[in-house]
């Protein structure tokens, strides 16, 4: 196994996921790509902890870092449109333009 | 290294397998007519990059994963779909851009920019899956990173309370 497999198939799915958080209409469907990048971020972060080797773990602890603050940010952003959507009906983010000047 | 001696390994045969499993289920994250295939699919993925970890000798962040992720977030995924759309069916909105090469493209030049850069970086760097005990893991966590954990611990306090205060319905109206 090489460093650079793991790294190229985290940019191919980090990639699929900026895809997606472009094309998606559906913000639920766009929190669910950011989370496919979160994912890809973490493969990194686990490669670089097996590559470096240290005493800390600290690829590793990262990587549940990340986990964590992705289900609070999951949590929030739910509740985000869950509200949009009661108050507008739609989870459609190209209709969310309240805050465009 | 070339590509005779890198498919002799038997890991390397077994990081094949879930890569190309990993990348059918994100695009069809991406590219699902159907919003609950997409979230499906996102189990998929994240239960192959378990295995990655699994690979890499990360058996905690592996089991996180698959508790934290697929027992929780893509249930609570699952309920935001349901609850933003009651025919779960196909969207008679579409639920894609009409124009899509813009995004395609710079997806693309995102993954060749770092690809590229990556691989001319590590090259042949050899990784080895030393597994890494849990206790190790908790060890460190409680006592070198005791100070960021706690401040993640204060983030999930703060995402909770604001869940609740976000979701719930006006009292006064």
């Amino acid at each position: 196994m090489t460093v650079s497999q793991f790294l190229v198939l985290g940019a191919l799915l980090f990639s699929i996921g900026i895809y997606g958080v472009l094309v998606r209409r559906n913000a639920v469907l766009v929190l669910l790509s950011v989370e496919l990048m979160l994912a890809a971020v973490n493969i990194n972060m686990v490669v670089f902890g097996a590559d470096i080797g240290d005493l800390l773990l600290a690829g590793q602890v990262f990587a549940l870092f990340v986990i964590t603050v992705a289900a609070a940010e999951v949590g929030i952003g739910l509740a985000i449109i869950v509200l949009i959507f009661r108050n507008r009906s739609s989870a459609n983010v190209d209709e969310l333009d309240l805050m465009r000047w | 290294m070339n590509w005779g001696d890198w498919v002799s390994d038997a890991n390397n045969i077994v990081f094949l397998v879930l890569a190309l499993v990993m990348v059918a289920a994100a695009v069809r994250v991406v590219t699902s007519p159907n919003v609950i295939h997409a979230a499906l699919m996102l189990v998929v993925a994240l239960a192959g990059s378990a295995g990655l970890f699994l690979m890499l000798g990360a058996e905690f962040v592996a089991w996180t994963l698959v508790l934290v992720y697929i027992g929780a977030v893509v249930v609570l995924f699952l309920f935001g779909i349901m609850i933003t759309r009651a025919p779960t069916g196909r969207d008679p909105v579409r639920l894609d851009h009409a124009r899509r090469w813009p995004a395609a493209v710079v997806a693309l030049g995102t993954f060749v920019t770092i690809a590229t850069v990556t691989v001319m970086y590590f090259e042949d760097a050899p990784v080895e899956g030393a597994v890494s005990r849990s206790a190790d893991l908790g060890e460190v966590l409680f006592d070198r990173y005791v100070i960021p954990f706690e401040a993640v611990s204060f983030v999930l306090l703060a995402a909770l309370i604001g869940g609740i205060v976000l979701a719930r319905k006006d009292p006064e109206r």
